[in-house]
């Protein structure tokens, strides 16, 4: 790896490296999970000695099989699960959404480029995923969410260009034999191998899941904290059969059921636990409880994310993209974050970027319903797209108001047919951009590839992608008071069409009043200097 | 008929007007804080004194109104149109020209007519008309439902704001009358000893020195 000496405060380094970290040896918690929320181990299974586990194993489809010979419907249950298939119907909207079909504002789109994306596919050898065989049950990759052992690392399904082998270079071997008697209940390190890096690294696309979370302090998050309740995802992202809650495209903004005391709840949602009645009997908490009908417990809750020194993504600019030095692509960091890691601010394969961290979220009215902007669907280009639209509003007695981080971003379109385009990313071909730098050949080769309409012409368009924020949240000390949102300039001040105390007002009722209040101050000081200027003239 | 000077406000009377001054003056300042015309304090230190003096004050009224209804007392806010108009025209006229005030204090008149009919105004208008939009904006959560609380939550609110002008604007005007008695001291301190000059007839006076004798100082 050749480092070149750039401008003031930048490092600058040739060549295509992505996703490097997810594959470095991970912190592994013992969080708190069914089997581990007590000091003693209550599993009735030690995995280490059963005789299947034994191997020994080569591969990952070698261990999987040695699974599903005890958990025989594992591979059944799994098999409905969007980790595997990269698709979802929402039945609210009719859409056809997942990794597999949709466009987002970071790298755009999986669809066409698995051969990298796939890296994080909870499955074996998907290099494309509409040929890959989704019935094929020793595909799935069960170690990627059960393995405790963090050494356990996926790579990209295919090598890509060569340009891009260096990331492959200098991966110590998988012991399989170990990651496989190694398996237990999914903790922190096993979700947060691939949901901490969405989006092309640490913290880049949610801005409240980063690495941070692998051993969080408690001022960072109260539940993940080894000083707080020490929680691993799956206790609040309940289920059981290989299905659980908590669901990015069809969140549910407003929990509307409370069962009998009890009875366990299979949603994510924090009343779930905390009820639509959290806070400690008195006034104050009397007047907070009237809050949770329209407004979401992170709004209060998570006063800021990208909190505990690893930044968020906020601005992706493609149109930089392709700039070369030597003819060879490369990397400029020019952002150092809170924890003194380096940020890369500048890639030849994808453009340049802004950060941020403990960044104040924007707040919106949201009923659970998004619409996205998919491949398919055609826009207005005159104003910013909105990849997931939210829907809900103040009169929507189903809708809250939720944090969001909204990402913004620059990127290519068909400026024919107002459509947002696949790009060719990823591969070892003529077309792919990582390795090629032409944006032409890369859309007309992701769009041809599924056979999409494209005008041969492209531009660049903004787009608008809106993430809840929802984890990171904060001792209650640090949740915001009143003033922070009931002040005429406060974080709800462009959230429009509802009445909130110490915000609105009616400027012709102050008028008014004013004017009322005046009136009678000039009314009495007039009546008054009268009296004395008359009493004195009779004397 | 004669001129006396007579304990018309009793120990009660008096507790109560000033604490209620009182905490009108808090209300009305925290309020209008609360609006955002008097910046600078903390809402949720501003919300509660809000709602502690409103508390305070409806208990207030809850043992002023018994006391109203129990003593008689409020026969003093019964409105009459008879000597109305002259008050009325000695505050715009007279005053200016140092005649005296035409009305005299009778011992179940106490208040002026222009008087009775101001704090008739402000106990039967002015006082409910807070009150409730007050009330209503304090338990809005347990009544307000969806769709229904953006709109009407509103209203209350403009109301409770504009009635709060008036009521400010009533503390301006109340305490200017005050300047317009004899000095603004002697106006003043009835409603701390508690005696005024007041008219009595006969038996008024009779009655009063054989069965309250310290109610009447001379």
């Amino acid at each position: 790896m050749a480092a070149v000496e750039g401008p003031a405060s930048e490092r600058i380094e040739l060549g295509i490296r992505e996703y490097d970290v997810t594959a470095r040896k991970r912190p592994v918690d013992k969080s708190v999970t069914r089997l581990l929320e007590k000091p003693e181990d209550t599993s009735t299974t030690d995995h280490s000695e059963l005789d299947e586990l034994q191997g020994p194993f080569h591969s990952g489809p070698e261990v999987t099989k040695a699974c599903l010979e005890c958990h025989n419907k594992a591979g059944k249950q799994f098999r409905k699960n969007i980790h595997w298939t990269w698709r979802w119907h929402n039945p609210r909207t009719g859409q056809e959404l997942g990794k597999a079909l949709l466009v987002n504002n970071f790298c755009t789109n999986a669809a066409g480029n698995e051969g990298m994306c796939a890296q994080c596919h909870a499955g074996y050898g998907m290099t494309d995923a509409r040929t890959y065989d989704f019935s094929n049950e020793e595909n799935i990759d069960c170690l990627v969410c059960h393995e405790s052992t963090g050494t356990y690392y996926k790579l990209p399904p295919t090598r890509g260009n060569k340009a891009c082998a260096v990331m492959f270079e200098g991966k110590p071997p998988i012991d399989w034999t170990r990651v496989a008697q190694s398996v237990t209940l999914p903790g922190r390190n096993n979700c947060g191998a691939c949901h901490f890096f969405g989006g092309g690294g640490d913290n880049v696309k949610h801005g409240d899941l980063s690495s941070v979370l692998f051993n969080p302090p408690k001022d960072v998050d109260v539940h993940m904290s080894p000083q707080g309740e020490n929680f691993a995802c799956i206790i609040c992202h309940v289920g059981e059969g290989h299905k659980w809650a908590g669901s990015r495209y069809a969140p549910l903004a407003k929990d509307p059921g409370e069962t009998k005391p009890g009875l366990p709840r299979h949603t994510a949602t924090c009343e779930s636990c905390h009820t639509h009645e959290p806070h400690p009997l008195g006034l104050m908490g009397l007047k907070l409880n009237d809050h949770t009908d329209r407004v979401a417990c992170p709004t209060c809750h998570v006063p800021a994310f990208a909190r505990g020194g690893v930044a968020t993504k906020v601005h992706w600019d493609w149109r930089t993209a392709g700039r070369l030095r030597n003819g060879e692509g490369y990397r400029e960091e020019g952002y150092i974050q809170g924890n003194g890691e380096p940020r890369h601010t500048y890639k030849s394969i994808k453009g340049s970027f802004k950060y941020g961290e403990n960044l104040v979220p924007e707040y919106h009215w949201f009923n659970g319903v998004e619409r996205y902007i998919t491949v398919h669907d055609r826009f207005d280009p005159s104003k910013p797209v909105e990849i997931n639209h939210l829907e809900g509003g103040p009169d929507d007695p189903n809708a809250r108001i939720w944090p969001f981080k909204r990402m913004v971003t620059i990127q290519p379109y068909d400026k024919g047919n107002n459509t947002l385009v696949y790009m060719h990313l990823w591969g070892d071909d003529e077309d792919a951009f990582w390795g090629n730098y032409d944006f032409a050949r890369a859309i007309r080769r992701g769009m041809a590839d599924f056979g999409l309409p494209y005008s041969g012409e492209y531009g660049f368009i903004e787009t608008w992608s809106y993430w809840p924020i929802v984890h990171m949240v904060a001792p209650k000390e640090d949740a915001l008071a009143c003033r922070d949102c009931h002040a005429r300039q406060g974080r709800l001040k462009d959230l429009a069409g509802f009445y909130m105390p110490g915000r609105d007002y009616n400027p012709w009722v102050d008028r008014i009043g004013i004017a009322v209040v005046l009136a009678t101050l000039l009314g009495v000081l007039g009546h008054g200097l009268l009296r004395v200027v008359l009493a004195a003239r009779r004397r | 008929m004669s001129i006396h000077k007579v304990r018309v406000f009793t120990r009660f009377e008096r507790f109560w007007h000033w604490t209620q001054a009182l905490l009108i003056f808090v209300l009305l300042f925290s309020g209008f804080s609360i609006h955002g015309l008097i910046p600078g304090i903390d809402f949720e230190k501003l919300v509660w004194t809000h709602v502690g003096a409103a508390v305070g004050l409806m208990v207030l009224w809850v043992f002023a109104i018994f006391w109203h209804l129990t003593t008689g007392n409020w026969r003093h806010y019964v409105p009459t149109v008879n000597g109305l108009f002259r008050v009325a025209r000695y505050y715009a006229w007279g005053i200016f020209r140092g005649e005296d005030h035409p009305y005299r204090k009778r011992f179940w008149h106490k208040h002026n007519p222009l008087q009775a009919l101001a704090y008739l105004g402000l106990k039967l208008g002015l006082f409910p008309v807070l009150w409730a939009t007050g009330l209503a904006y304090l338990f809005y959560g347990f009544w307000g439902q969806g769709a229904l609380t953006a709109g009407s939550l509103e209203w209350i609110a403009v109301t409770h704001t504009l009635f709060a002008f008036f009521m400010a604007a009533f503390v301006i005007i109340h305490v200017y009358l005050l300047t317009t008695g004899e000095s603004f001291v002697e106006h003043v301190k009835p409603m701390i000893t508690g005696y005024d000059k007041v008219e009595l007839t006969e038996a008024e006076l009779a009655y009063l020195k054989e069965d309250e004798p310290d109610r009447v100082l001379d």
